[in-house]
């Protein structure tokens, strides 16, 4: 996925009075990817060291003249090109220190802008569009210009490359582009179709693929659309004719209120686009971001927040984009990887580790220079562009869950319940070891969606319910103990411990599935309901209150305080679901003897208070709801007596509760042997029966029909 | 139909003997079970988990190891000796002593080249395989302690065996031992008890698997001689474990004290993983004791053990579900008849392994009277034994003599032994007299009948009866004598049927032979048709006079049975006719008798078959349009015999499975909780 980096600073800025424009004119690429010419708005020229964050040299023209276009290096000759006063042409190299001893040539008319290919001859637009090489202009520099646009139009934008061997340049204006063949001359001119009235677009930018100029225009209501010329009849069709340029929407830029002023758009390669000036969508109204979308999948890749006023200007050269903000001219570095689907719905592996990676290897000069004591300045924006990476992270990681889920839905619509388990348990499968390797990937609706099929169990997938337990969804990991029957008891203690540590605080924020949750609830507020039926009765003779209160004495001597839940209600149904897991009994006991004896007296104290809720006699069978059994609850008390009796004799305050059980136990055994009387007798009577029907002979009629 | 008066009879106390140790032969698809009283079973799995052969067992001769080598079938036990036996004859062909003490255990190669047997004084010896008979080779190096399970490895380089507290890995050239697995002993109050490793086996890959009395199952590395895994899957032994090395040997199946099967299988544990490893996988709990006996066939699990059943279960992924071939079969009753009944007399003749006894029915209501005789006999087991219609005679046979008895039968009873008996009466598969009790019949060797006239003053040979002289054919395991005296039926374990006038005293004719053995045959005394019932259940009727079958039963092969009669699971072993209605025929398995009413209708395929019930609710008038050939009562079970005697009255033998389950010893105690 695109990635923006931790950005670095090339220099400061000089910007206008009213903050209308940067004070750049323009940044050329030099000899090689580490050096670029930054041209100013007003006299000088400076060539920076990328990577230095350093200026290597400095040229500036006399007080009274002016730069008119950004200078350009000449690769072929190793010298610099650049204009003032519209006419002046100068060229120099890097030696010269003055610019005045420097050639120069005045040409005839008003030149628009120089512009060099990489590795290419520098090409000189006039301001009212003829084209001329600058060699050819340079032989004789007073030529005559001829003029090509018509008399309304102004040039916008403008851009060149190499086409074989073809120069081909484009030219924008307002609402129509030339698209012009150097080499031999022709023209070709495209009329733009109309946007909402008085939109005209506010930036260009093109990269060439397939022998198609693939052109990209913001207009400043957010669209962005893209046109795709072929190069090749270019030739041929030559004329004035202006035909429609056909168009697709590529992207619908979220633009706040009111409409883009200061904005571009930047192709980085068929399928990403640099964007400034334009409002984060998350974010708010404010324009200051420059962010990185994917346009064949209309995602948001990366975005970052720059301080101080964006101008609407951006340049981009090897991985890098550069971005006039405020007064600091940055470079911000970036990444983006061939675009895939995968990597659209956050599915590639590998891209947070190169993300930490590669700040590293730019040595922050602040760093270099000041030490540590530049880092407070600095922490404060950093922590802020941090922050809005994880909102980015999060919204991105809401896009590619959402398409998870609808994925998931729709596979499990579609596939017949029979192939339905080896392909969920894989689905599954791949879901968590991307969620363990991937934090930020896991995707709890989902999962819980697969389990809720019942086709999954834990040795399908056996790191499922651990995953669940760390990431605290303990809604999932309910529904696995409810439809997994085979955890191991390790998984489940394991579980147990963590629901019966947990504070009862996030117990209660946990949302569980409401069956059981019901349940509980009803176990714990019948008892309240009843205790208020019976204060809500007030006799009104005081013999009967005295009655009253005797009778609620000895109910309250013969069961104490247990009958209050020791626990939340929440932690109280994770814990039921614990207590109706498959165990058995041999490998439960070794992990039960990890947990601690506060968590033993919890867990017991609760036992209890469910046994005492079952026993009452008036406690009705609830049917329909998920509940343990009598049974479970005794042998879960039981178990855990054995795994922690000698701790739990040595506990002071385990005493009572101790107390308690035996009496349980007591009772338990006493209806134990009272029903293997009853069985012994009912034994007896079947024994009877059949010897009284069959013996070792016998002589009987039967018929048959 | 009618009325019977039914003589219920549950007296005969039959105890099948514990199932000691078994082995199959995937090629032929037989299995050899061995029993504790020394017996050998064989039985079928192509034709319906027939038993078609029982070779009968010998006081002292405890089995404990059996080994198919191919078609050769070998065993060894506490006695010392290694035994081979044959099958057509079925009895011990010769027995070799090893000279070490008792043995524990016997494997061969895979080549079947070699016989390795496990010593109590600690020797591995190796037998070579020859020809007709074994031969000593060699002694593997000895250790100390006796030596409990062997396993060769497929490449028949290496020997595993399983000693008690360790495994040794010899090698089967130098006979030295490359390498020793110490095999822990079980935790706690036990730990001073050493461990036996009961079973072990080896894999292709060096993989080795054992099964010690600690109750773990171990999975080993055998190249490095560490312990790979282990499963604790019993607080008591571990008896028995086998591989399906017929197979791709990727499932190992464990038998226990507990009488649970446990199976494991070499499988990823989770999805997604290329990594194979054991894995605990099934549980099978069919036994309520020892599971001491194991195999694994392509598609099941057989086990047996002390509570005598043999249990087939077929593994579900390996079978189509929901057929009969995925139903789980338990064989407890064996599969012939070991009941005799005099329908003249009322007497009846149980047969047990080492005596025989002798009832008679009581004649009034209610409880009837019994005379007994039990005769004890000597070290040789009964293979079969025969009681005339009248009464007036028994005979039996053992391995290696017959003996004919007069019964005689006033107030008191009178059995005396007949002396001089033929000299070629001497070994017999199965006897038979004639209806008018005036001649004897005995199946020998070389498929021949012998024909012996008895009478009051002397015991005659008269003839022999063979198909085809000079050549060698199975054994007859079914005679058959029509009550007009004419005719004499035989079946072979061939499936074969021939038919001999005994007018003439020569073959009348075969009965095309069907690709089920027959399970029990009689010939009709009116219509001289003989019938026939075969182990995968289907019934056919031939008559002797044109020498083709009859019309019925051509109607009831187009018709076709019905598929609850065709999926019942244990075969018919008797059949009888009524002398009143010619048209009845009587005939049982273990579960149900039936009445086949020739003169009624088929059942409809789609009808139901036990409509005993329907026909009681419905008027009398309306049974006749609702009823079909098929009289089937389920009221009696656990049948040993069902028989009509002369005066139209039942003889149901029962044996409840309740009765010989409380025979058995008490199985392990099994914790269940708080108790």
């Amino acid at each position: 996925m695109a990635a923006l980096y931790e950005g670095y600073t090339l220099c400061g800025l000089v910007p206008d009075q009213n903050l209308s424009s940067s004070g750049i004119q323009g940044i050329e690429e030099e000899r090689d990817r580490d050096h670029v010419v930054v041209t100013d708005s007003t006299r000088s020229v400076t060539l920076y060291k990328v990577s230095d964050q350093k200026p290597l040299g400095s040229w500036t023209v006399k007080q009274g003249q002016k730069l008119t276009c950004p200078a350009v290096f000449n690769s072929q000759t190793n010298e610099y090109v650049a204009v003032t006063d519209n006419k002046v042409i100068r060229i120099w190299k890097e030696d010269d220190i003055l610019l005045d001893k420097a050639f120069k040539a005045t040409v005839s008319s008003d030149v628009w802008k120089v512009h060099c290919t990489h590795g290419g001859e520098p090409v000189v637009l006039f301001q009212r569009g003829a084209v001329r090489l600058l060699d050819s202009l340079l032989a004789a520099p007073q030529q005559p210009i001829e003029e090509v646009l018509a008399q309304e139009e102004t040039i916008r934008s403008m851009s060149l490359e190499k086409f074989y061997d073809d120069l081909i340049l484009e030219l924008y204006f307002s609402h129509f582009l030339y698209l012009q063949r150097l080499n031999p001359n022709s023209v070709q001119r495209y009329r733009l179709e109309r946007e909402e009235p008085g939109l005209s677009p506010l930036s260009f930018s093109a990269i060439y693929k397939d022998k198609h100029i693939c052109l990209l225009y913001l207009y400043p209501n957010g669209h962005m659309y893209q046109s795709v010329l072929s190069v090749r009849g270019l030739g041929t069709e030559e004329g004035v004719q202006a035909l429609p340029l056909p168009r697709s929407l590529l992207l619908g830029l979220p633009v706040g209120d009111g409409q883009l002023e200061a904005a571009s758009a930047m192709a980085l390669d068929e399928a990403h686009v640099a964007v400034v000036g334009v409002p984060h969508p998350s974010a708010g109204g404010g324009k200051d971001f420059l962010c990185i979308w994917n346009t064949n999948f209309q995602t948001l890749q990366a975005g970052k927040e720059m301080a101080g006023k964006i101008y609407g200007q951006l340049w981009s050269y090897s991985n890098k984009v550069f971005i006039p903000h405020g007064k600091t001219l940055s470079i911000i570095p970036f990444e983006c990887p061939k675009s895939s689907l995968a990597s659209a719905l956050g599915k590639l592996k590998h891209t947070k580790t190169e993300e930490s990676k590669t700040p590293n290897s730019v040595p922050s000069w602040n760093n270099i220079l000041h030490g540590e004591k530049a880092q407070p300045s600095k922490t404060a924006e950093t922590r802020r562009t941090v922050s809005w990476r994880s909102v980015f992270a999060n919204c991105e990681f809401i896009i590619v869950h959402t398409l998870i889920q609808k994925e998931v839905e729709g596979f499990l619509t579609r596939s017949e319940f029979q192939d339905l388990q080896p392909s969920v348990g894989q689905l599954a499968l791949t879901l968590v070891s991307r969620s363990l390797a991937d934090p930020a990937f896991y995707s709890s609706s989902t999962l819980a969606q697969l389990v809720h099929t019942r086709c999954l169990c834990h040795s399908v997938c056996p790191d499922l319910v651990l995953l669940a337990l760390e990431k605290k969804d303990y809604f999932l990991c309910q529904l696995c103990l409810q439809f997994f029957p085979d955890i191991p008891e390790a998984v489940t203690c394991a579980c147990l411990k963590a629901f019966i540590s947990m504070p009862d605080v996030d117990a209660e924020k946990v949302s569980l599935e409401p069956n059981s949750v019901t349940f509980m609830e009803n176990l714990i507020t019948r008892d309240r309901a009843e205790a208020g039926l019976q204060n809500g009765f007030s006799p009104t003779s005081s013999v009967v209150n005295d009655r009253q209160t005797r009778a609620e004495d000895k109910k309250k001597a013969s069961a104490p305080s247990q009958l209050i839940c020791p626990v939340g209600l929440h932690k109280a149904v994770l814990i039921n679901e614990i207590l109706q897991t498959p165990y058995s009994d041999t490998f439960l006991l070794p992990h039960l003897k990890d947990l601690s004896s506060q968590n033993v007296m919890l867990f017991l104290q609760y036992l209890q208070f469910l046994y005492l809720k079952y026993s009452q006699d008036a406690f009705p069978q609830m049917e329909g709801f998920r509940s343990p059994s009598l049974s479970q609850i005794m042998d879960w008390v039981c178990l855990l007596l054995d795994a922690h009796f000698t701790v739990l004799v040595m506990t002071p305050e385990a005493k009572g509760l101790l107390l308690n059980l035996h009496s349980f136990v007591k009772s338990q055994v006493r209806l134990v042997s009272e029903l293997g009387k009853i069985e012994g007798s009912l034994q007896q009577l079947h024994k009877m029966k059949a010897k009284e029907s069959i013996g070792q002979y016998s002589i009987e009629i039967i018929e048959l029909f | 139909m009618g009325e019977f008066k039914v003589h219920r009879v549950r007296f005969f106390d039959y105890m099948p003997s514990a199932i000691r140790t078994m082995a199959f032969n995937s090629q032929t698809e037989r299995l050899a079970v061995a029993r504790a009283d020394g017996a050998v079973e064989i039985f079928n799995f192509n034709d319906n988990f027939f038993q078609e052969k029982v070779i009968p067992g010998q006081d002292g001769r405890a089995i404990e190891a059996l080994c198919w080598v191919g078609h050769r079938l070998f065993s060894a036990g506490l006695n010392g000796e290694i035994t081979e036996y044959d099958l057509e004859n079925l009895r011990p062909q010769y027995t070799v002593d090893a000279y070490g003490g008792p043995i524990w255990t016997i494997s061969s190669n895979s080549q079947g080249t070699q016989l390795a047997v496990g010593c109590e004084d600690g020797t591995v010896k190796i037998f070579a395989i020859l020809e007709e008979r074994i031969q000593f080779q060699r002694n593997l190096n000895r250790h100390k302690g006796r030596i409990i399970s062997l396993c060769w490895h497929p490449s028949s380089a290496q020997i595993a065996a399983g000693m008690t507290d360790m495994i040794t890995i010899y090698d089967a050239e130098t006979g030295q031992a490359t390498r020793r697995l110490l095999v822990d002993r079980a935790m706690g109050a036990s730990k001073n008890k050493e461990v036996v490793v009961w079973s072990v086996g080896y894999l292709s890959d060096h993989t080795i698997i054992s099964g010690d009395s600690a109750g773990k199952v171990q999975i080993w590395n055998g190249l490095t001689g560490t312990l790979v895994r282990t499963y604790l899957v019993t607080k008591w032994d571990v008896l028995s474990l086998i591989i399906n090395a017929s197979q791709d040997e990727s499932s190992v199946i464990a038998g226990t004290s507990e009488g649970t099967v446990i199976q494991f299988q070499f499988i990823s544990s989770t999805l997604d993983q290329h990594d194979k490893e054991w894995v605990r996988t099934r549980t099978f709990r069919n036994h309520s004791h020892d599971v001491s006996a194991l195999a694994h066939t392509d598609t099941a699990v057989v086990s047996g053990g002390m509570d005598t059943q043999l249990v087939v279960r077929p593994l579900l992924d390996k079978v189509e579900k929901n057929t009969q071939e995925s139903a789980l079969r338990k064989i407890a009753f064996p599969h012939r008849s070991l009941v005799g009944c005099a329908k003249k007399a009322g007497l009846l003749l149980f047969q047990f392994p080492d005596r025989l006894e002798l009832w008679k029915l009581g004649e009034s209501e209610g409880h009837g009277e019994q005379h007994t005789h039990t005769h004890t006999l000597g070290e040789d087991h009964i293979c079969c034994s025969a009681l005339s219609a009248c009464g007036g005679w028994l005979a039996y046979s053992t391995v290696s003599s017959v003996r004919l008895y007069r019964i005689q039968y006033n107030k008191t009873i009178s059995i005396n032994k007949v002396p001089k008996l033929p000299k070629e009466l001497r070994s017999v598969h199965q006897l038979c007299f004639s209806s008018d009790s005036s001649k004897l019949f005995a199946s020998s060797c070389q498929s021949s009948v012998i024909v012996v006239a008895v009478s009051q003053q002397e015991c005659r040979y008269l003839h022999t009866l063979k198909h085809k002289t000079g050549e060698w054919k199975a054994r007859m395991h079914l005679l058959c004598a029509s009550d007009d005296g004419k005719w004499l039926a035989t079946a072979n374990t061939d499936c074969e049927i021939h038919i001999y006038n005994l007018h003439k005293m020569k073959l009348h004719c075969m009965v095309p032979v069907y690709n089920s053995c027959p399970t029990t045959i009689a010939i009709h005394p009116v219509t001289n048709n003989l019938i026939s019932v075969h182990a995968d259940q289907q019934i056919f009727e031939f008559s002797l006079v044109q020498k083709e079958y009859t019309q019925w039963s051509r109607r009831l092969q187009t018709q076709g049975l019905l598929s609850l009669w065709l999926e019942r699971d244990t075969p018919i072993t008797h059949i009888t006719f009524n002398p009143k209605n010619p048209d009845h025929i009587i005939l049982h398995d273990t579960y149900m008798f039936c009445i086949i009413d020739q003169s009624l209708p088929f059942p409809e395929l789609n009808a139901v078959l036990w409509n005993q019930m329907t026909l009681k609710n419905l008027p009398v008038s309306q049974r006749i349009g609702q009823s079909h050939a098929f009289k089937i009562c389920k009221i009696f079970q656990h049948l040993m015999c069902v028989s009509l005697l002369e005066d139209l009255s039942l003889v149901v033998v029962e044996r409840p499975l309740l009765d010989i389950m409380s025979q058995l010893p008490a199985p392990v105690r099994q914790k269940k909780f708080a108790t």
